[in-house]
């Protein structure tokens, strides 16, 4: 059981390391204004890094994420532009035609016994078509609703902004720790990913719960694509390139080991807010080479995989011994 | 007379203030063309020049990367930001935030879309303006000849295409010896210029009607030239070549005689940037909300080697 939760204790920890140290060099790092950019800059990769969780932990993979969330942006944008409706009308309508797609996916997954790595390549390639298809150029969003949604944040203490979509990043955030550790479907999830054949021979419904995983992971996708057009007002659909392999980076710093069955989703949080002080400590250095963010990353990951293998080592040994 | 003391005391803090060293965050787009990067250097090094303590940041091309930037230097408290945006929609919130943090914004080389309320200024050149200053130079070289001119253009469509035609075609208004014969996209490369450069000259009787070549951009003028030599013709006497930016390699070209003239896009957007900068931070004062960079003419008498020399190491 402990050894579950040393990730995301390992997580927590580099994190703390990390803040105190860029603290130390500049003290201003340590305030409300940064933490609060830390939430809102972050807020559409928190979202969608959810849904990756909830597919990583099942064992797949979504790489049609960074697509979804840009058709989602040039989606919103172009229905506001040409058409009357009400912006909350539009992000319903959204959220069904994202959470479809990822049913779609998942159940192609499951029926034809594919990768999930090959179909959700195919749903990251049509996604991103179908934004060029709508729009090549930044659409900008004009409407008085989706000004008040940008502008709206609560002001803290030493003037940080905590945003509305940082808020909506938290709910989310919550909801996925619920679904995935205080539910049966949480359950299911990870009994498939720990091991598809056992859990489907113990009477999990594997196919129902697989299609399900990917539906989430659309509507977090869609949902992460709504904050994203709050957060710049535009539909761009040459915006959020390589997310997906964001999100997955800070699902496995978060904790989660990629193949599946173990993890949490608050880690993932975690792993987006280490990602997030890398790219805030550069910026406050600013000399280095806004690339060695990737190498950090990369670093990072690295070092998490061979935890976690080191963990599993262990956890066997214990388990022979 | 205290009070006298502490007014004084005041005014030279204030005074001082400007002396200090200042800081400043650079959002730069990334370093996706040669003159991108020959800017970035140029920013860094004008910055050194005046004591500024630059801080910069490569969006990587991704906007999402440059509005964390942007927010990254005004949780820092930086003195003034520099943005060259990577699209022009989505930054009224984060200039909203900056201007709510006293923190004036510079725009350089692009514009944004927000209203010119909430940033200081934007520095850039003027599009239309760069092609005027190629066709007089033309309409100048060429006097009562009656002339040919077959134009290469920049990506159908961008803004830079549109008004660098715009801007030419003023410029030899007024000439009707000079006719624009042939005009077609050479999409800013200079394969597809040596390519399309092919064509005109198949077209035109082996190039023997074409007097001038007009590119959009100094790249396509490379491509061009090389298709004029194949063809046998020597560019830069029997056609004339004139083009946009100014990069390294034009002048290389200007050198050998190959090329006549070209008209710089300068990288160094940060001098009058700095300028504008030091002048509101001294006396708050406002400067005009466009600040237009020269668009410099150069021929090969403007000692094409020695031009060659000071860009060669920018990053071009």
């Amino acid at each position: 059981m402990s050894a579950r939760f040393l990730p995301l204790l390992a997580t927590c920890a580099i994190f703390v390391a990390a803040y105190a140290l860029a603290w130390m060099q500049y003290p201003n790092i340590l305030s409300t204004r940064v933490i609060g950019n830390l939430l809102t800059d972050n807020a559409y990769l928190g979202i969608a890094a959810v849904g990756m969780t909830i597919v990583i932990l099942s064992g797949g993979i979504d790489l049609s994420i960074g697509s979804v969330i840009a058709f989602s942006g040039v989606f919103i944008a172009v229905m506001l532009r040409d058409t009357g409706l009400h912006p909350l009308a539009v992000f319903a309508l959204l959220l069904v035609l994202t959470t479809a797609f990822g049913l779609c996916m998942g159940a192609l997954i499951h029926a034809l016994e594919m990768p999930a790595f090959i179909v959700t390549l195919a749903g990251m390639f049509m996604a991103r078509g179908l934004a060029y298809v709508l729009s090549i150029d930044s659409v900008p969003i004009d409407h008085p609703f989706f000004d008040a949604l940008s502008s709206s944040y609560y002001l803290l203490p030493g003037k940080g902004r905590f945003t509305l979509i940082a808020g909506v990043m938290l709910l989310v955030v919550l909801a996925g720790s619920l679904l995935i550790h205080r539910t049966p479907f949480g359950t299911r999830v990870l009994a498939i990913g720990g091991d598809a054949r056992t859990a489907g021979l113990l009477g999990v419904p594997v196919g129902r719960t697989i299609v399900a995983v990917y539906g989430i992971s659309g509507f977090c996708a869609g949902l992460a694509g709504i904050v994203f057009a709050i957060y710049t007002s535009a539909g761009y659909s040459l915006a959020t390139v390589g997310t997906e392999l964001d999100a997955i980076a800070a699902v496995v710093i978060g904790g989660t080991l990629l193949s599946g069955g173990s993890g949490t989703v608050p880690g993932t949080l975690v792993g987006v807010l280490i990602m997030g002080l890398i790219q805030t400590y550069i910026v406050f250095d600013g000399t280095l080479s806004s690339w060695w963010t990737r190498i950090v990353i990369g670093a990072l990951l690295f070092a998490f995989i061979v935890l976690q293998k080191g963990l599993l080592r262990i956890a066997e040994g214990g388990a022979r011994g | 007379m205290k009070l006298f003391a502490a007014a004084l005391l005041a005014t030279t803090a204030l005074g001082g203030g400007a002396a200090l060293a200042q800081t400043v965050g650079f959002a730069q787009i990334g370093s996706e063309s040669g003159w991108r990067a020959a800017e970035t250097t140029v920013t860094r090094e004008e910055a050194e020049k005046r004591g500024i303590d630059l801080k910069f940041a490569d969006a990587q091309q991704k906007q999402e990367n440059q509005i964390k930037a942007v927010r990254g230097f005004i949780a820092q408290g930086v003195d003034a930001i520099l943005l060259a945006p990577v699209v022009a929609t989505g930054w009224d919130e984060v200039l909203k935030e900056a201007q709510e943090a006293e923190i004036p914004v510079v725009l350089l080389d692009r514009q944004v879309d927000s209203p010119d309320t909430m940033y200081l200024t934007a520095v850039g050149s003027d599009l239309v303006h760069e092609g005027k200053v190629a066709g007089e130079w033309l309409a100048t070289d060429v006097g009562d000849q009656p002339c040919n001119v077959v134009e290469l253009q920049g990506t159908t469509g961008s803004s830079p295409a549109i008004k660098r035609k715009q801007g030419f075609e003023e410029g030899i208004a007024g000439h009707d010896n000079i006719k624009i014969v042939r005009s077609q996209t050479g999409d800013f490369t200079r394969a597809k210029g040596k390519e399309v450069m092919e064509s005109f000259l198949k077209a035109e009787d082996g190039g023997k009607n074409i007097c001038a070549l007009y590119a959009h951009n100094d790249d396509m003028a490379v491509g061009a030239i090389q298709a004029i030599k194949e063809a046998g013709l020597k560019p830069g006497t029997d056609i004339k070549v004139v083009s946009i930016d100014a990069v390294p390699d034009i002048f290389q070209a200007m050198v050998a005689g190959e090329a006549n003239a070209t008209v710089e896009l300068t990288p160094n957007m940060a001098a009058p940037a700095f300028d504008a900068l030091d002048a509101y931070w001294k006396n708050k004062t406002e400067p005009a909300k466009f600040i237009q960079t020269e668009s410099k003419l150069y021929t090969q008498a403007d000692d094409p080697q020695a031009v060659y020399d000071s860009k060669k190491d920018l990053g071009y």
